[in-house]
């Protein structure tokens, strides 16, 4: 884990402001229906999923939600071939076959977003399996929501990389709710990390707003799991400004809970730290701020203008 | 020829490929210490060690989620579900994860999987332990299903699976595990995909795979007394499906009888029979005939366990039904 200096700062800075502009962009579009189809969007939780990712090496894996988009950002994706994989275009990071609930790069080690709640737990379980056999020292990080801490598969994984001590990393993003339902109405056992309890894992939780305490607690367990000592829960508590779909009215929360989130905006508390630490001085996060803003505007246009897929790639990339 | 059993072909395929190949290694229930509940994988766990040959946790959806993350990421799983009836646990993770992964990635990952698993009626097990399934998994695309009927397929198909970049379920049954065929000494694979006729004959075809084609072959012989040519292909793979062998067996005969031992509705005769209409009406001088299982789950009493699936005398009824 790298010390934090202008270095890291800026790029930890500009990661999260990439997937906020990335995600207020596929918002617009959406409205504008350019974007068809879904998109659930990361806005809000950006602290945790680079927070996280900036622990990692380039060779350590991450199984992403179908709240992907964010994750994929941080483990070094393409805002370009993302944004047109979102559009389903020919230029997308999967050809425009997968979508926003399937963004993948298996070469930067993103072992994919999934439609499936908890549908990543068996794969990062098993990239954590295939390194213990091969004797590699890379760490898995395995991102879920709330939700997915209630199906089988997670109590299933658990259990199996707790007791072939996995190098897997369990990250909950506790953003309250799962589509519609709160973690108070789903979840029999309110305190999600004493669900790693029954297992022999060890869990923690953390300020998910924060990117800093997210990258002080998934570091530290990283290099526990790179160690071989098996695997880590962790409970990131976040939460995200969008509804869970487009379509989604949030008539199941409250203003006053949106407002009190907004207030604890991970952009807002990062560049406040560096600011009061003398680590990056205003202009310096203005000139971030614009750039991003051109790589977003020309990462959109080259997503809009890429062309769709050709008929016969229907039957292709099935098979190998 | 040397003869060897269904079983004992299984497992040197296995243990050829494991010796073979480093990536390769075993992952299920009971597989390890007990060798697996048929005994397909006896004695690789004192060969190879706890590495290789790994007993899992009962966690079916995470045998199948985590060997896909390992097929993923430089191994070659072969898992095992035990029993056909329990890929119900699994099935999430097997036809929304391990089937679409490449196709949702736009082809830029591969998954070197093979399921093993083992179906089929015959032990009085009741409904829990006696299901053929096979219509599922032909209903998904992005996987590929193998039933073979014999030794010698059993073996040269399961190295093939194991070797093969494309996940596949490959289905035993559990009848045959004691039955004896020859198998050479050499190594061999077969291909994947192609369906094999195991009797000749000119007056009409029976398109079957697994337990059924030995069902088939016997009843084929007994008609053969009485004057009536029969010839028997075995489909060896149910998808991809072997269009050309059919085709070919088809325009000879002009007249089709399929057996399978799966529930008539919804079943897999459904498909193949589609097929033949599909690729070869023309030739065709009688409706296609089906001898299937009951659509019924299956019953523990042995009389009623007889009855739920095709037997030689069945067989024999819709071979005389087609030529009418």
């Amino acid at each position: 884990m790298g010390k934090l200096d202008k270095q890291l700062a800026l790029k930890l800075l500009k990661q999260m402001m990439e997937i906020r502009k990335f995600e207020d962009k596929v918002m617009e579009l959406l409205a504008k229906n350019i974007a068809e189809g879904g998109s659930h969007l990361y806005a809000g939780m950006e602290a945790t999923g680079v927070g996280a990712i900036s622990v990692l090496r380039e060779d350590d894996y991450i199984t992403s939600t179908h709240r992907g988009h964010g994750h994929a950002i941080a483990k070094d994706g393409d805002l370009k071939t993302l944004m047109a994989e979102i559009l389903g275009k020919r230029t997308g990071v999967c050809k425009g076959k997968g979508g926003s609930l399937h963004l993948a790069d298996l070469s930067k080690g993103n072992l994919g977003a999934n439609g499936i709640v908890g549908g990543g737990i068996g794969i990062a379980t098993g990239a954590g399996l295939s390194i213990k056999m091969q004797k590699q020292d890379k760490v898995v990080i395995c991102f879920f929501g709330d939700g997915a801490t209630n199906n089988g598969i997670f109590f299933e994984c658990l259990n199996m990389a707790s007791l072939w001590k996995l190098p897997v990393i369990y990250l909950c993003e506790n953003n309250k709710y799962g589509m519609s339902v709160s973690v108070e109405r789903a979840s029999s056992v309110k305190d999600l990390t004493k669900k790693a309890l029954a297992f022999g894992i060890p869990s923690e939780s953390v300020d998910g707003q924060d990117v800093l305490a997210v990258r002080e607690v998934v570091g530290k367990w990283v290099e526990n799991a790179r160690k071989g000592n098996g695997p880590a829960f962790i409970v990131s508590n976040t939460y995200r400004y969008y509804g869970h779909s487009r379509s989604d009215p949030r008539i199941y929360r409250t203003r006053e809970e949106e407002k009190f989130w907004r207030e604890r905006d991970p952009i807002l508390i990062f560049s406040s730290k560096m600011k009061e630490m003398g680590i990056l001085t205003e202009e310096e996060i203005k000139e971030i701020d614009k750039l991003t803003d051109k790589e977003i505007e020309e990462a959109t246009e080259y997503a809009i203008n890429s062309p769709d897929p050709e008929p016969e790639e229907l039957y292709t990339d099935l098979y190998a | 020829m040397r003869e060897i059993t269904y079983r004992q072909a299984l497992n040197e395929a296995i243990d050829e490929e494991m010796q073979r190949d480093k990536k390769v290694f075993i992952f299920g229930e009971d597989v390890a210490i007990y060798g697996g509940v048929y005994g397909v994988t006896a004695g690789l766990w004192k060969k190879y060690g706890d590495e290789r040959v790994m007993d899992t946790p009962i966690s079916e959806n995470a045998i199948v989620g985590t060997a896909l993350g390992a097929a993923l990421t430089g191994m070659r799983p072969v898992a095992e579900i035990m029993y056909i009836d329990f890929i119900g646990l699994c099935m999430d993770q097997l036809n929304n994860q391990v089937a679409k992964i490449r196709y949702m990635f736009g082809g830029k990952c591969k998954v070197p999987l093979t399921i093993r698993t083992e179906g089929g009626a015959g032990r009085t097990l009741g409904a829990h332990h006696s299901q053929s399934l096979e219509s599922w998994l032909i209903h998904i695309p992005g996987i590929k299903v193998v039933m073979p009927s014999i030794p010698y397929d059993a073996k040269g198909l399961l190295k093939s699976a194991i070797r093969e970049d494309n996940p596949i379920v490959f289905i035993e049954h559990k009848m045959l595990y004691n039955i004896k065929g020859p198998v050479p000494e050499e190594e061999y694979t077969l291909p994947i995909g192609i369906a094999d006729v195991k009797k000749e004959g000119k007056d009409v075809t029976i398109l079957t795979y697994s337990r059924m084609t030995l069902f088939s072959l016997k009843a084929a012989e007994e008609l053969e007394k009485e004057g009536i040519s029969v010839e028997v292909v075995d489909l060896r793979t149910l998808f991809p499906m072997d269009i050309e062998t059919m085709v070919n067996s088809v325009k000879k005969t002009n007249r089709v009888v399929i057996v399978e031992e799966d529930c008539k509705t919804g079943g897999t005769g459904a498909e193949i029979g589609m097929k033949v209409i599909e690729n070869a009406f023309d030739y065709l001088d009688a409706p296609i005939i089906r001898v299937a299982g009951a659509d019924v789950p299956m019953p523990k009493s042995r009389v009623l366990e007889k009855l739920a699936i095709p037997d030689v005398e069945r067989i024999k009824a819709g071979v005389k039904e087609v030529l009418k």
